[in-house]
């Protein structure tokens, strides 16, 4: 489904991504884990399309196309979807406006009418209670005044509510209490088929609890440096990562 | 010798010599005086020379005044308009051109075409509450002046403005509206200024609204233009609001690009009195408005706002001035600027606190988007605070569409035009939120959105209203 190869992404010329290689498969759940600053947010970025990054070196294919050309919007609309670690707070847009427009611009990109209104009040309702998501916020400004989990909650909404290919989690547990935590999980679970894929970023082996992953990576300095199945993780909480950075260091010598 | 052009026939220039510029209109002045008169009546015509010496005095403003420092007028006021100095009757029947109902909005309708009040098909019909008395200015001065005698150029001879001072020379007619003591008006009162003409016309008309102790009212003002000649209104409104009068003043502009559009709007508050202004520029060529509250009493309250979409060549400036001479009042004020292509806005958020006016709350907002490196804005807030029990606050901002916001947005799919829009659409909501006529409230916002998406720019005639 999506191929990473010798991926190289900077900032303001800064080299951030440094030959990033991964491939997920339809079905799949991968879990990649790393010290703060290691580029686990910029990968998410590059994906998504956000032109504050640019692509240097290497390719990334999506089904087939290459995502790299596409605007952000198709990315989303070919089925990519990040719950953002620092979801955006949009003032004086509603939350059913805001869904609206999306589900909207989905459906016309496949060649489909625009939903009607019964069936997306269904819709709404329906998502809603997968993630046991308050009434009230909904019909709210997009997460405007949202508490942190409520945010990452609303994430998980949006998730539900445009069913993604792909769906990159950036730490989406961080901030939420145990039962957010667990319906949040319960969600993804929910949404999970053969015919789609997750990458979770995370910094916790307890959200792997709830989401099992088939692959644990960890990623350091711009690269994927070592991948496992799901001990990886049990590994990482016990050891952190320094045995990690000093393998790279031995294997630079 | 002539030197201005007078419409003295239907549709035709016949006193048409050259001679443009002030000097041209204070000619005009002095030859013409008692035909003005003759055309007005009595109660407007006796402050009537006063303006006329003091515009001598100022003449018209120019970017080197301070207040005037955002509004360019040289090139508008330069072109040699025609004047209905005579009171031709224009042959046009509103009620015919304007199909004016905002959708779902009861109002009671006026027109104004060009600066003659147009005699209502039947006022009785309107079943408007007892007491209420609307219509044209000049006629009821004529027929009714003591009401408007304590009134008439009490807000408006005193100012040091050349643009006022013109109106109160040239002006012979505009709106009235009087609300007795304890009336409340149910239904808002729409007055559609209309611009009708076939040679480059300018319009001074004077409107004066009187709200008596507990009266309250609801006016929606929009300004549009027909033809496709120049245009220059040059509007005076004198609002006077009693003690617990309630009064809601909606200005809505959507005139096209050759129109000129000077609006002086001059509000007194006493005790108790509640406000809301709200200027709204949707469409247009250049345009100025003033608009000046003063709180006379204790315990007012006072909402002053306004939104500007702004691209091609468009100007708009918003000078406004709130002063609050008594204790215990409350102002809001929140002014939204969109502008793209090279049109250039102008924000001046005058604040004056009196000595006495102890515990007063006043808050100034204004924000602007620039969608473009051409397009430019320029804010002033100029606070005067000489009390000291108070709370105010001003704040400013000139910035771009929130990139962050926008890049989201695109993360679900929203193509990059349609996420602009919403952002667009959402940056100016809140000045919408304030309106209070929920059926106006659905139709701007509508407007408004059309405007975003480029749709209203070829406006000529009443969009609003067909
Ligand atoms: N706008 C920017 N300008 C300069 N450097 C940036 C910018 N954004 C990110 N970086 C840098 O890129 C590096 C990777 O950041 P990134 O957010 O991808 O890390 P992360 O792995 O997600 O970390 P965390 O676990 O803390 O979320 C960091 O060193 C960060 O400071
Ligand atoms: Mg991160």
């Amino acid at each position: 489904m999506l191929e990473i190869k010798n991926l190289h992404a900077n900032i303001n010329g800064k080299e951030i991504i440094k030959g990033l290689s991964l491939t997920v498969n339809a079905g799949e759940i991968h879990a990649i884990m790393g010290p703060n600053g290691a580029g686990k947010s910029t990968l998410s970025s590059v994906l998504t399309g956000n032109p504050a990054f640019t692509v240097t070196e290497g390719q990334v294919t999506f089904n087939g196309k290459n995502l790299l050309e596409l605007t952000p919007e198709d990315r989303s609309r070919e089925g990519i979807f990040l719950s953002f670690q620092y979801p955006v707070e949009i003032p004086g847009v509603s939350m059913v406006n805001f869904m609206r427009t999306a589900v909207n611009e989905h459906r016309k990109y496949k060649n489909l009418d625009p939903i009607s209104a019964t069936d997306f009040l269904r819709l709404m309702r329906e998502k809603k209670e997968l993630v046991e998501m308050d009434n009230k916020l909904a019909n709210r400004s997009v997460n405007e005044g949202f508490s942190g989990g409520e945010k990452k909650r609303n994430e998980i909404f949006q998730m539900a509510m445009l069913n993604p290919l792909l769906s990159i989690l950036d730490e989406t547990d961080s901030g939420l209490d145990i039962d957010a935590l667990r319906i949040v999980a319960n969600g993804v679970n929910k949404l999970k088929s053969p015919d789609n894929a997750s990458i979770v970023i995370t910094h916790y082996q307890r959200l792997l609890d709830y989401i099992i992953p088939d692959f644990v990576h960890v990623l350091y300095d711009g690269r994927i440096v070592k991948s496992g199945g799901k001990e990886l993780a049990y590994e990482l909480e016990e050891r952190g990562y320094d045995w990690i950075k000093k393998e790279v260091e031995e294997a630079a010598i | 010798m002539e030197n201005k052009t007078i419409i003295a026939e239907t549709n035709s220039k016949s006193l048409s010599l050259a001679g443009v510029g002030e000097a041209s209109y204070i000619d005009l002045y002095k030859q013409h005086h008692e035909s003005i008169k003759k055309h007005s009546a009595a109660v407007m015509n006796d402050s009537r020379d006063a303006s006329f010496a003091l515009f001598e005095e100022l003449r018209f403003p120019t970017t080197a005044l301070e207040n005037y420092k955002y509004s360019d007028l040289k090139a508008a006021l330069a072109i040699d308009y025609g004047l209905n100095i005579n009171r031709i009757p224009i042959p046009v029947n509103p009620y015919d051109v304007f199909k004016c109902d905002v959708p779902g909005i009861q109002s009671y309708l006026f027109f104004v075409v060009n600066d003659a009040f147009y005699p209502t098909m039947d006022t009785k019909a309107l079943k408007l509450p007892e007491g209420v008395i609307i219509g044209s200015l000049k006629e009821i001065a004529e027929t009714r002046p003591e009401l408007l005698k304590e009134y008439y150029g009490k807000l408006s001879t005193s100012k040091k403005d050349g643009l006022v001072a013109f109106n109160g020379a040239f002006a012979q007619d505009g709106f009235f509206m009087y609300v007795p003591k304890n009336v409340q008006l149910t239904k808002p009162v729409q007055l559609v200024n209309i611009m009708r003409s076939d040679v480059d016309f300018m319009a001074n008309s004077h409107n004066l609204i009187i709200l008596e102790e507990g009266a309250k009212a609801q006016l929606l003002v929009c300004d549009h233009t027909v033809d496709e000649v120049r245009f220059l209104s040059n509007r005076v409104t004198e609002v006077f609001v009693g003690e617990h009068a309630t009064y809601e003043h909606y200005k809505l502009e959507n005139t096209h690009t050759k129109t000129t559009n000077l609006s002086t709007l001059l509000i007194d508050q006493r005790a108790s009195s509640n406000v809301i202004a709200n200027v709204i520029t949707l469409h247009n060529g250049v345009t100025r408005n003033t608009v000046e509250i003063d709180l006379d009493g204790e315990h007012c309250e006072t909402q002053l706002c306004g939104m500007v979409i702004g691209d091609k060549n468009q100007q708009v400036d918003n000078f406004t001035s709130i002063i609050h001479n008594k204790p215990n009042c409350n102002s809001h004020e929140l002014f939204k600027y969109v502008l793209d292509g090279f049109a250039k806005g102008g924000f001046t958020g005058k604040l004056l606190v009196a000595k006495d006016a102890q515990k007063t709350t006043a808050f100034q907002t204004n924000r602007n988007i620039l969608l473009n490196k051409t397009a430019k804005m320029r804010t002033k807030p100029q606070l005067e605070i000489y009390a000291d029990d108070v709370k105010c606050s001003h704040g400013a901002t000139i910035g771009s569409l929130d990139e962050t916001a926008k890049f989201y947005m695109q993360s679900r799919g929203i193509s990059e035009p349609e996420a602009r829009l919403l952002l667009m659409f959402a940056f100016t909501n809140d000045v919408i939120e304030f309106i209070r006529i929920p059926a106006l409230q659905d139709r701007i916002k509508m407007l408004v959105e059309k405007r975003l998406r480029g749709e209203l720019s070829k406006c000529e005639g009443c969009v609003i209203c067909q």
